[in-house]
């Protein structure tokens, strides 16, 4: 049994009862004294020449502090990108300008023009009626092919075309993949295509700029995963405000699932603008902005070959993908289609040659960037489809053939670059295959086929990588940012804990489980421990939450903080004890002399360390807090096998998921109910992907789904019940707490496994139909059966 | 949202009164009109509540004929509209709880959606338009998307459905908006059978007529087993083609006849 409110322990989450109870502090619940709204003016037009800006009328409304144009940013910098992607040919990447306001040209539907602020938002969003905006609308481009035909529009009329980089992984590879393939036994070809999502987190974002000249301090409050990030990010590369003189604030925050990881220009803009006006500046997206500013997901055009001898063994795989960057770079848009895509192309399988090509086009669209799972989704979805084409056209069944290429033996070391520390592939596909009934399959078939419905099973096999790493590592590849993550722990007079990490929690529970980790350190309640996030003013330098990094590189950090308390602690207690150090044990809250039964509770050391009457002043210093950085020597690679057992109504189309399960393997646990949960909400939103969420243009620019009438979230009734388990543990290696992580895998498994459902219900029915796009509206599904 | 005044009339006569003042507009639920308004999209000076106006509030049955008011809610016709289970059955699935709790049979109406589910209850059920100055046979009412016989300031307040000895709504969810991607009311009557779809088609709700004639030969789906629904003038948008809702529109027709109590 795990100690309560301790490593492994179910406990409640703590942050509950203000989210519960309504609360939680977000960032719309911070108001400012003398504030102002901002109201952001955005294109109505997916490109065009912007003429003229008059706003002589609009600066005259009742109200109007000011009227912001691209004019007003002309001594700041752009909105940075924070990853450097090098080409094929060794090339960097085409980098645009992303300024804050749009220069001379809009260049997506929803690009910022001009910003009114005034008193009240009525007022603004007045006045802005009043600004005169001349566009002239210029061709959009669209499509990602069509982008690159010779002579099409330029997104930026500054770079030599729309291809931001072609990136070939692992380029040495190339030639020897394209023999491979040329002399396999068979090459199983997939075309598909993963749809571009938008993240809807509940809470919009928010952010609001505050300036104090008597003490030049600038504070920005923001719905954000990252504070440090982005005051670094908007310190530094943007308005040029050090650190010392800008704090960063993102307080409870409702949901990011990666959109709300990148430096956004309002953030810019309510900082700068601030300090012009000498108010406090408030911005809240409306949903409809949200829609055509937030990063979206995804987006990706794959073509995929997978070559096999003839026993199904695998010997080569090439893709050939198309990334869509939209009109300009989100702060980790390059990464995401290359160094988070094309190293997890081995999946669980031992395939010896991998070659990826990637080719990231700009187009009129929104910026796309990291959306949860971020490159990995795209790769186990074009890999898990392509396994199991290549199942039925080798006739082997599709658990056999993955059980085939499974990678074994551990460490492993893939053809694309990363070594797999752990990991048991057949323990988890064993699981799922029990805990989803796979063997009453047939019967639950004929069962639907008698009530007139296709039954289908589809499964996938996933890897993913966690908590990115190592920083020099991550640095030659082209990221502008360390990796690593902090913590402070500091340990109170009377005995209680504060830890100031540099992770964020919005949504995770982090409060509850980084809690649980330090209380069974120490020995302590629970209770007794605070976790202090999202404050630059209050933690030290950290890197933030997303790719599922808390736990493997936060928590691991927080370990090292509270390790170097122990030691210090012990020292200070032999010192109480009148025993040499090495005799010191410390265990649940009290420090024992070996062998005695002398002992010294943790709140008398820790009120010696602050009243330091007794205590050994030469050798130490008193108090007791300390910081660790924590850099790790690898990414973890939670790996899991999820089934999805689904009905078609041959009638409509229609797909019902009647069944899901998901086989997980995390590493060790520190809250098994937490860890449901964030499997949950990940397979709610893969199951979202998959059967309904997309973000669709007309060939204009036009965002088709613009609204929540037209781009279709999620229902509970849309959902079955789920079935997960965590037990295959495999703890990873080279981290202290053996854990892996567990906040993506939820919506990196669950697409293909549905896909391949669908697929299955299909062709048992006798239909020729082997792949669908996404999502499996009841349409598509009804053409694909009828063309 | 722009400023706007807001009058709660006691009676019909000074809605209607109240209604001629310049851009006025009349208020049911505002599950329409006020996210229209909240968008900058509309901008009436002054909104007319008529939710609580007692002439037009209620359900009530008489000699084979559902009356209900026009501020009526979903909600309260879900739940009172017994004698006409179809017609209950299709409130009770409009929106969610808080849509059903605002949204009134009145609003709905006069806004005519061509994916609402209410106009295909009325046209299927050859119901009786009231209004303050006359009263508009449901044939007559609906004149194609968003469009209808309504004049400048009349208001619906009542409708009068006759009861027919079987009928049901077969609505297929549009996955984002959950209006109907194609719905089909029908109603068997003794003179015959009625069968409405909404959904469908860039004209709005419309009759189909050559299911109504088989239906009303041999009132079972096989009946429409030789029919065929042409795609012309169907919508095709990002939830299905043209082709699709026409395909649906008879799989959706078979299924209310089934399922029709
Ligand atoms: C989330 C959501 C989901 C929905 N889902 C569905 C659905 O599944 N199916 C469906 O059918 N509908 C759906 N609706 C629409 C809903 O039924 C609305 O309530 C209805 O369309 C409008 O009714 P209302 O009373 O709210 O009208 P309002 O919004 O108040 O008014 C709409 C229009 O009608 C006019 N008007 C209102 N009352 C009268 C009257 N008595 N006489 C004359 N004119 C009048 C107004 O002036 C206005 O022009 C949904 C709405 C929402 C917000």
């Amino acid at each position: 049994m795990p100690k309560d409110g301790g490593i492994g322990a179910s406990t409640k989450r703590r942050e509950d009862l203000r989210f519960l109870t309504g609360r939680g502090k977000y960032t719309d619940d911070i108001n400012l004294q003398n504030q102002t709204y901002a109201h952001f003016v955005r294109s109505d037009v997916a490109h065009g020449t912007i003429n003229s800006i008059n706003a002589s009328a609009a600066e005259a409304m009742p109200g109007v502090a000011r009227v912001f144009t691209a004019k007003d940013f002309e001594g700041v910098g752009g909105v940075p990108c924070g990853w450097q992607v090098t080409d094929r040919h060794g090339q960097p990447m085409q980098e645009p300008k992303h300024p804050v306001l749009a220069e001379g040209k809009v260049r997506h539907v929803g690009d910022p023009i001009a910003v009114v602020v005034a008193d009240t938002l009525e007022q603004a969003q007045d006045a802005a009626e009043k600004l005169e905006i001349d566009i002239t609308e210029l061709p959009a481009v669209i499509d990602m092919k069509d982008a690159l035909q010779d002579g099409a529009t330029k997104v930026h009329d500054d770079l030599t075309s729309n291809l931001c980089y072609d990136w070939g992984f692992v380029e040495e590879n190339r030639d020897a993949v394209d023999e491979a393939i040329k002399g396999a036994h068979h090459v199983t070809t997939l075309e598909l295509k993963n749809n571009r999502l938008v993240a809807n987190p509940m809470e919009p974002r928010v952010a609001v700029g505050d300036y104090d000249f008597s003490t030049d301090e600038h504070t920005l409050y923001t719905t954000s995963q990252n504070p440090h990030v982005i005051r670094l990010l908007m310190g530094a590369f943007v308005l040029g405000i050090p650190e010392h003189k800008l704090r960063v604030v993102a307080p409870d925050v409702g949901g990011g699932f990666g959109a709300k990881i990148y430096h956004y220009a309002e953030e810019a803009f309510c900082t700068f603008a601030a300090k012009a006006i000498g108010r406090p500046v408030k911005w809240t997206s409306s949903r409809s902005e949200a829609f055509m500013s937030d990063a979206h997901g995804r987006d990706h055009v794959t073509k995929i070959e997978l070559a096999m001898d003839e026993n199904g063994k695998f010997l080569a795989l090439r893709t050939d993908t198309h990334a869509n960057m939209g009109a300009y770079l989100s702060t980790f848009a390059p990464s995401i289609p290359t160094w988070l895509h094309g190293t997890l192309m081995a999946g669980n399988y031992t395939t010896p040659l991998i070659y990826v090509n990637v080719k990231a086009v700009f187009t009129n669209t929104v910026p796309v960037d990291a959306y949860r799972g971020a490159g990995r989704p795209e790769a186990t979805f074009q890999l898990e489809r392509v396994v199991d084409k290549a199942a039925r056209e080798m006739g082997i069944d599709p658990v056999e053939l993955r059980r085939r290429n499974f990678i074994t033996e551990f460490p492993y070391a893939t053809p694309v670059a990363v070594e797999y520390d752990t990991g048991d592939y057949h323990a988890t596909m064993d699981k799922l295959l029990e805990m989803s009934d796979h063997a009453g399959f047939e019967a639950r078939a004929a069962e639907s086929k008698a009530n007139g419905k296709l039954r289908g099973f589809g499964i996938a096999h996933y890897i993913e990588a966690c908590g990115i790493a190592p920083s020099n590592l991550v640095g030659q590849l082209g990221a502008r940012a360390g990796l690593y993550e902090s913590a402070t722990v500091r340990v109170n007079a009377t005995g209680s804990i504060s830890v100031m990490t540099g992770s964020h929690s919005h949504g995770q529970g982090h409060e509850t489980s980084f809690a649980q980790v330090v209380s069974e350190m120490i020995g302590i309640d629970a209770n007794q421990i605070d976790i202090v996030h999202g404050d630059t003013s209050k933690t030290p330098m950290g890197m933030g939450t997303y790719g599922s990094r808390s736990i493997a590189v936060g928590g691991s950090a927080m370990v090292r903080a509270t390790e170097k308390i122990i030691n210090k602690a012990k020292k200070i207690a032999s010192h109480l004890l009148e025993a040499s150090e090495g005799d010191i044990e410390f265990k649940n809250g009290e420090f024992t002399v070996a062998g005695t039964d002398k002992s010294v509770a943790w709140g008398d050391v820790t009120l010696a360390a602050y009243v330091p009457h007794n205590y050994p002043l030469e050798e130490m210093e008193p108090g007791l807090e300390e910081t660790a950085f924590y850099d790790p020597a690898n990414f973890t690679y939670p790996s899991g096998a999820y089934g999805c057992e689904v009905e078609v109504d041959p009638e409509t189309g229609k797909v019902t998921v009647l069944g899901f399960s998901a086989a997980d393997d995390f590493g060790n646990i520190i809250n098994p109910m937490i860890v449901e949960g964030q499997v949950h909400g990940g397979l709610a939103q893969g199951i979202g992907q998959a059967m309904i969420e997309n973000c669709a243009y007309d060939d204009q620019g036009q965002l088709l789904s613009g609204s929540y009438m037209d781009y279709a979230m999620p229902r509970a009734d849309d959902l079955p019940m789920f079935k997960v388990d965590h037990s295959s543990i495999t703890p990873c290696t080279h981290n202290p707490l053996g854990v892996k992580g567990c906040g993506e895998a939820g919506a990196i498994g669950s697409p293909p496994a549905l896909v391949n459902a669908v697929v299955d219900a299909l062709q048992r029915a006798g239909h020729d139909v082997t792949h669908i796009d996404m999502p499996l509206s009841p349409d598509r599904v009804w053409a694909a059966m009828n063309s | 949202m722009y400023n706007f005044d807001f009058v709660s009339p006691g009676s019909v006569a000074d809605a209607v009164s109240a209604l001629q003042a310049e851009e006025a507009q009349a208020l049911g639920g505002g599950q329409t009109l006020l996210p229209t308004m909240k968008q900058r999209l509309a901008q009436p000076s002054t909104l007319v509540s008529l939710s609580g106006l007692s002439e037009m509030l209620g359900v009530s049955s008489d000699g084979g004929v559902m009356t209900i008011g026009g501020a009526t809610t979903h909600a309260t016709v879900a739940a009172e509209a017994g004698a006409y289970p179809a017609l209950a059955g299709l409130a009770s699935h409009i929106g969610d709880p808080a849509v059903r709790n605002r949204g009134t049979l009145g609003g709905s109406l006069a806004n005519n959606d061509p994916a609402a589910c209410y106009p295909s209850a009325v046209l299927g059920s050859g119901a009786t338009v009231v209004t303050n100055a006359r009263e508009i046979a449901a044939d007559d009412y609906f004149q194609g998307m968003f469009t209808t016989a309504l004049e400048e300031g009349e208001i619906i307040t009542a409708v009068k459905f006759p009861i027919p000895e079987k009928g049901n709504y077969q609505k297929f969810l549009q996955p984002a908006s959950r209006f109907a991607l194609v719905g089909v009311f029908v109603a068997k009557y003794a003179d015959g059978v009625r069968v409405a779809v909404t959904g469908a088609s860039e004209d709005g709700v419309h009759r189909w007529s050559e299911a109504e004639a088989a239906l009303s030969a041999n009132f079972s789906a096989a009946a429409l087993d030789g029919l065929s629904v042409s795609a012309d003038g169907m919508i095709t948008d990002l939830h299905g083609t043209d082709a699709y809702r026409a395909h649906l529109v008879k799989v959706m027709t078979g299924r209310a006849v089934a399922a029709a109590a």
